[in-house]
Formats: C-alpha cells, structure tokens, sequence
C-alpha cells in the first residue's frame, strides 16, 4: 500500500493535485488561472484612504499559498505511516490552517483583493516553502523516514511563516489593519509552540 | 540554561506526559448544535441559565468590518461594566441588569482593548500596530505616533472618561493584570503581557529585542511591570520587568538539518528558482504570557505563557519567584488561568485558532482549544488533571475555543464560568479536577449562515464589491459572574447579562449563596477570595451537595433540613441555641459520612450562622 503510493503514478497524483487533497478546488490547476482585472498578484492597487498595504495583501494571499502546502503535507503523514504522535501534529497543522485559509481569503475578498485558492502552492513560492526535491523526498519516505523528513521540513516550513511576518512588520505602515495585526500575531504564536513540539518530536525519533 | 539539571527534567515531563483522561467527541444532537443562524435573530438553546437582556452594540461600534470594531473583555466596579472594544470603549450602568443603560462609549483606537478598574481609573491595553497616542483612526504614520502599552482613563465622571496617560511599554499590551501593592494603599502594579517583538529603540528609548533570554537588557523575555501611584496616576510607569521565563528555554537556536543529505536547497518546486534553505534562530521557548491572572490574597500568579503554565508568587510584586512550570503540548497556546477561590486548582484555557477559528467542531481534536485543571500541591507544584472541551458540536461557521472566564461563588463547589466566542456561554464545574463537567450554558446559532459543508473553502469571487458573506467573528469574549449575574461581552453582536437558574445540578440555595457575595471593584485577572456571610442559604448549599452527591446518609440529611427550617423560624439567643445543637449533631456525623470534608465544611457553616445569631 506504502509502496504504491510512493511509486511514480501515484506520487505524481499526489504532486498534481488528485484526490489526496480533498479540498483543492476542482477546474483550476494553479492559483494564478481565472484571474482576470485589477486583482492579481503583482497589481495590487490600494484604495486611497484604506489603512492597509501592498505587503499586507501580498503577505495574506502568500500565506495562503504556505499554508496550504502545509495542509498538503500534513494529510501525507497518515498514509505515510507515520508516528501517532507525529501523526497527531500532522492533525493539528491541518485543522489549524484550514481555518486561517478562509481567514485570509475572507479578508482579500472583503478588500476587494485576489484571494488565491488552495492549489497556489503549486504555483507560488514563499519562504520555507519546500522545493520540488524536497516533496520528491517526502513522499518517497515512510515511518520513520517520514516522521524524520516531515519534521524537518516542517519545522523549515514553519520558520519561512515567520520570516514572511518578520517581512511584514518590517514593511512601512504594515500590519496595520486590525485583522491583519491579529492574524500575524496568531501566525507567530501558533507556529513558535509547534517549532518547539516539532523539536521534540525530532528528538525522540530513533536514531538513523 | 543556567539550570541544567531542572531544565532536563523539566523536558522529561514534556516527553512523558501523563495519561489524561479526555472527553469523548462533541455531541452534534445537543439542542446547540442545530440553532438557527443570524445576526441578531440566531436561534438560541440554554441549559440551567437565562438571558435577562441583551443590549446591541451602541451605534459608534456596530460596523462589521472583520476585528476593527469586534467587544473585547471586562471589568465591573459598582453598577457600571466597562466593556472593552477594539476601537474604544462602553460603559453599561447595570443598575437593572433587565436594562443596561450606556453611560458612555469612548471612541479610541485600542486593540485590543482588555480592561481592569481600580477606583476612578480605567486601564485599557493597547498592542496594535495601527494604535495612536491621540486615539484617532487613520493609522500610525509616523512611529512616535504609535501606542502600544496601557491608556489610563479617569472615569470619575462616567459620562464623560479622560484620557489622562498613555503608558509605552516595549511589547506593547495584549493583556493586562492588576496586582495591589502588599505594602502601600496607594499604589498598584501592572503586569503587562505583551504578545509582540520588542520595539526598536529608536521608537522607544530602552528596549531592545534581544535573541538571548538570559541578557537582562533584553526587553522580549520579560512581563514589563507598571507602577501606579493611585494619587498621581499621571506619573505611572514602567519600573521593572518580570522575568518569570528564565531557564525555560530548552531549545535556543534551530538550525536547518539537512534532510537526507540530498536533494535539499536549489531545485525547486514548479515555477521556483529561489528556494533557498532557511536558518533563522527560534527560541521556542517562551518569552511573553498571553495572560496573567493574580490572586493577590494569596500571593500567586497563575500565568498562561504560550508554552507553559506557570506559578507566580507575586509577594514582592517588583520581585516575582518562578514555582512551577507545567508544559503540554497538546496546547496550542496556554492562554487564561483561573485559580479555584481556595487557589489549590487552576484552571488553563487553550486558544487554539486564536479565537478566529472554528475548533468546537465535531472533529475537532479534544485535547486541544479547551480546558485542563491544574492542581496546586503543598510544595507549589503543578500536578495536571483532566481536559474539559464544550460538549456540544459548533458549526464550521462559529469561531469556537475555550476562552475568558472567571469564578461563581457557590459555597463548597468550583464553578467557572466562561465564553467560548461562538460556542457561547459555558458553566463548567471543576470541583473533581479529574472530572471536569458542564452544568449549564447559553447558546446562540451561527451569525452567518451556514453553507452545507464541514471545511468550506469557496471558489475565488474576485474585483471590488466582492463583499464577504462568511467569516463574521463573534460570540462571548469573555462571561464573568458579578453580584448575581452573569455579564458575557459578545464581539459582533452587543451585551447580554444572564441569570443562573436552579436545576438538579446547582440548587435554589446554591444561587442564593452564591448572590450574597458581593463585590464593589471586579476585575477578572485580578481574582478575588470570596468569603460567605452566616447565612441559610449557604448550610444549605452544603446541604444540597450532600444529598446530591449522597455524601451522607438520606436520612440524617432529611433530619437535618428539618433542623435548619425549625432553626430559622426562631430568632437571636434561641436560633444560635438549636443552631449549635445541630452543629454538634453534624460532627457527629463526620467519621460514618462518604463526603466528611463536606460535612465538615456544613457544620463550619453552622456554627457560624449559630454566632451570628446572637
């Protein structure tokens, strides 16, 4: 079962977008197509008088992107076999960020910006975020190659959310907006404490 | 670090934590479950308690527009609630709570706003980025401009608050907690709990936001602590900063590992050249609380720090000593504490999702976004018990996590009283830590509609005028019991006082009991130790326990409300006469009774009401 997935048919299903992730929009391949007028990456225009900026839109529609490869690796790790305690955190990332993807969207939407889906991490690369090879190897290991693969990678995924809120609060007059402030907070919080459980974790595998 | 020794076993107990009992998964046929949606006309469904009245949002605030205008916490002083609100405040006179009257809503940009009242000043919290020194929209354009850390109002003049201060701290003020000076009437400190980095010191002469949690310069490991003279409110500052996290940081620098030895760094993914391999330096230890709630009678402070629940004690507030550190991990955010008023419990809230996601779901996991009862021990160590997670399923459209709450005075049980946003008001009844359970609760449906699916995520509906029709954020920030009420503060939609009502698990006397408490100053974070007056209604809240519980025998407890009544129909020296031979017949009944303690409690209880009835 394990090793079927692993193999080539299977892993580049997983890669483009099959049923593996359940939520992905149907239709669309990439985040980018559809997009038609003013809205779309790289051609924000602000409002005169709106209290937010070109680096709070760019940091919400790219959070999405980051977030939603994480809710793809983290729905890797049952198949994957991994640890039950890894397993549990993989849980935890996906029913954390899903909510904060809609957060994110609503806002974009509600400003009137374009509010990229949640196949954009095919398309959009944010800091942290894994490379080609990287998901390769991800999804090549099982057990506790995976647990090992998955923790770092993660905790590498993680640190990149926090480098994309350090960028936004060293934008001028970023993070302004209520929303945006509180949301770049609970980034921060969330992903901290679960860099410090992915530590542990990491700790108590076995060694190689 | 400095603490090799204790920090091993301190990561010990993370990695093996102790088998703890959690509640099965939420009900989806509990009446909460099915309420009709809306805004101000959602279905409602409660267990124990009504709602006496509900107050919308005065005019100034009621404009949805995500978290800019969303109610925030309380305080309460004599017949008025401060209700804090991201963009200012209102103050309710709640003289009848059937209808709460505004005194006034002061318009000033604040988030997010948490309250406490000490006489006539108000403090509020101010953390976001976009909040002003002179409290106006439009945002902080020039850094000078910005106010992060405590406003003092004067509120002498409830019609008519002053801003008098503004008072910077380094990490600004998520939340706030207000600890009385042991030693002089005329001062209070401020335990500022900010969730921020420390700011520049070129926006704020002295702070620094350092990497190492040990260098005592550094302003991000460390609660900064205001001082106020009550009499000189304008001259409050900041004096000093607890550093209540050092040695708790097991994990100083993450590097990258290389993953495998191959494949790491350049390649990339579809449509990337610049995947580069990060190494920032995460402390993942922790370095702000998110709240910390005092017991100033005695002398604790229960803090809710990110990863850890801490131990205080606060007997020199400029000087607080670090007892005890409980981890778990299955804590998102170790987020609010409150103490039982005997302070041998406390109980920590997790704000998994941050409060803005919908955790109460029926799949949501159980250990997470909920409650776990700390013990106390004689050594002032922690000793973790059982999770308490709201019961009944929430919608995918209710953002939903356990969340502020505080203590009901009822005699002889620990009772908490909390919002949960969208999951509503909640009673939980923590007297047996290992046995968490609901006992009542008020409820509201969803504010926006709900669209068929558990995990929703919508097809992109892009350009202008693209409104959102999901994604409200509402429901009771925080519900605190105040002199006979329960005063919940509702985010999105107002105001709402409820009212406890009897039932098989909490009694007529256990309410009456529980209203003889009164409070002229309440601020949550801040607790007070409730003591009961002699009265019946508190012998019989005990009572009523025991026959609940069957603690004693149905007939000496049959026996003994016949007494009370017979007791209570004399007066004076006769009263305090059968009164103390009922006691004495009570102590009687200790050594053959399952519950002893309570039995001893009763008699206590007696012979009090028997001394007062000279």
């Amino acid at each position: 079962m394990l090793k079927r997935l692993a193999s080539a048919p299977a892993l580049s299903a997983l890669l483009l977008g099959g049923p593996a992730l359940a939520f992905a929009q149907g239709g669309s391949m990439t985040g980018m197509s559809g997009m038609s007028g003013m809205n779309m990456p790289g051609h924000i225009v602000i409002p005169k008088g709106a209290i937010y900026t070109v680096a709070d839109v760019q940091f919400m529609q790219g959070m999405i992107a980051h977030h939603a490869q994480a809710i793809y690796m983290s729905r890797m790790a049952e198949a994957h076999g991994a640890n039950p305690r890894v397993l549990k955190l993989a849980n935890k990332i996906d029913q954390s960020q899903v909510p904060e993807i809609r957060i994110m969207q609503g806002w974009l939407r509600r400003y009137g910006q374009y509010a990229p889906d949640t196949s954009s991490w095919r398309t959009m690369q944010m800091p942290g975020m894994l490379t080609a090879a990287q998901l390769k190897e991800l999804g090549a290991a099982t057990g506790v190659a995976f647990d090992r693969a998955f923790l770092n990678l993660m905790i590498q995924h993680h640190n990149g959310a926090l480098k994309m809120v350090d960028d936004l609060l060293a934008a001028p007059l970023a993070a302004q907006e209520t929303d945006v402030n509180v949301f770049a907070n609970d980034v921060v919080a969330a992903q901290t404490a679960e860099i410090g459980i992915m530590q542990q974790l990491l700790s108590q595998l076995p060694a190689n | 670090m400095r603490t090799p020794r204790a920090l091993i076993l301190l990561v010990a107990t993370m990695l093996v934590p102790a088998l703890i009992s959690a509640q099965t998964y939420p009900s989806t046929t509990d009446p909460r479950s099915k309420l009709k949606s809306g805004r101000l006309d959602a279905g409602t469904a409660s267990s124990n308690m009504r709602l006496v009245s509900f107050s919308p949002k005065p005019a100034q605030f009621d404009t949805a527009r995500g978290l800019t205008f969303i109610n925030s916490d309380m305080a309460f002083a004599t017949h008025y609630v401060y209700q804090a609100n991201f963009a200012g405040f209102q103050i309710w006179d709640v003289t009848d709570p059937a209808k709460p009257v505004i005194a006034s809503v002061v318009e000033c940009i604040t988030s997010q706003g948490d309250p406490s009242i000490v006489g006539n000043l108000l403090f509020i919290s101010a953390e976001g980025a976009g909040n002003r020194n002179d409290c106006a929209k439009g945002g902080v354009k020039d850094p000078k401009d910005h106010m992060a850390g405590v406003r003092i109002f004067d509120v002498t003049n409830p019609r008519a608050p002053k801003l008098i201060k503004n008072v910077q701290t380094c990490k600004g003020s998520h939340t706030h907690t207000v600890i009385p000076s042991p030693t002089d009437k005329n001062v209070v400190y401020i335990y500022v709990s900010g969730q921020q980095a420390a700011r520049p010191a070129t926006e704020l002469a002295g702070c620094k936001n350092g990497t190492d949690p040990a260098d005592p310069t550094n302003s991000l490991y460390r609660l900064d602590v205001i001082k106020v003279p009550l009499d000189h409110p304008e001259r409050s500052e900041v004096v000093t900063g607890a550093r209540i996290f050092t040695g708790l940081d097991p994990a100083p620098v993450t590097p990258n590992r290389p993953v495998g030895g191959a494949g790491r760094g350049r390649g990339g993914a579809p449509g990337d050249t610049s995947a580069a391999p990060l190494a920032l330096p995460v402390h993942t230890g922790p370095r702000n609380c998110h709240d910390v709630t005092a017991y100033p009678a005695m002398h604790l402070l229960a803090a809710a720090c990110t990863s850890y629940g801490l131990l205080v004690d606060i007997t020199n507030p400029e000087k607080p000593v670090r007892l005890a550190a409980q981890s778990d991990t299955n804590f998102q955010g170790w987020h609010t504490a409150v103490f039982s008023n005997d302070g041998k419990k406390v109980v920590f809230t997790d704000e998994w999702g941050g409060g803005t996601g919908p955790m109460c779901q029926a799949n949501s996991m159980m250990e997470m976004g909920g409650n776990t009862i700390l013990t106390v021990g004689a050594d002032k160590k922690y000793t973790q018990h059982a999770y308490f997670k709201l019961p009944a399923a929430q919608s995918a459209q209710e953002n939903c996590v356990s969340h502020n709450g505080g203590i009901i005075p009822v005699p002889g049980r620990d009772l908490m009283v909390q919002g949960w946003y969208q999951g509503g008001v909640d009673v939980m009844d923590f007297t047996d830590a290992d046995h968490p359970k609901e006992i009542a609760y008020f409820d509201r449906g969803s504010i926006d509609p709900l669209p068929g699916a558990d995990i929703p995520i919508q097809p992109p509906t892009n350009g202008p005028g693209a409104g959102r029709t999901q994604g409200t954020i509402g429901g009771s920030w925080g519900a605190y019991y105040w002199n006979g009420m329960i005063y919940s503060s509702e985010l999105d939609r107002g105001f709402d006082v409820l009212e406890l009502q009897p039932s098989d698990q909490l009694s007529a006397n256990a309410i009456a009991a529980a209203k003889l408490v009164t409070m002229t100053e309440y601020n949550p974070q801040s607790q007070p130790k409730f003591v009961w007056p002699a009265a019946f209604p508190v012998v019989r809240s005990y009572l009523d326990q025991l026959v609940r519980g069957k603690g004693l025998s149905a007939e000496r407890t049959t026996a003994i409300a016949a007494a009370l009544d017979a007791a209570e129909q004399k007066s004076g020296a006769a009263r305090a006469v059968v009164l103390n031979v009922l006691a004495k017949q009570v102590d009687g009944d200790v050594s053959g009774a399952k519950d002893a303690d309570r039995v001893r409690m009763m008699s206590a209880a007696i012979k009090a009401l028997a001394a007062a009835s000279k």
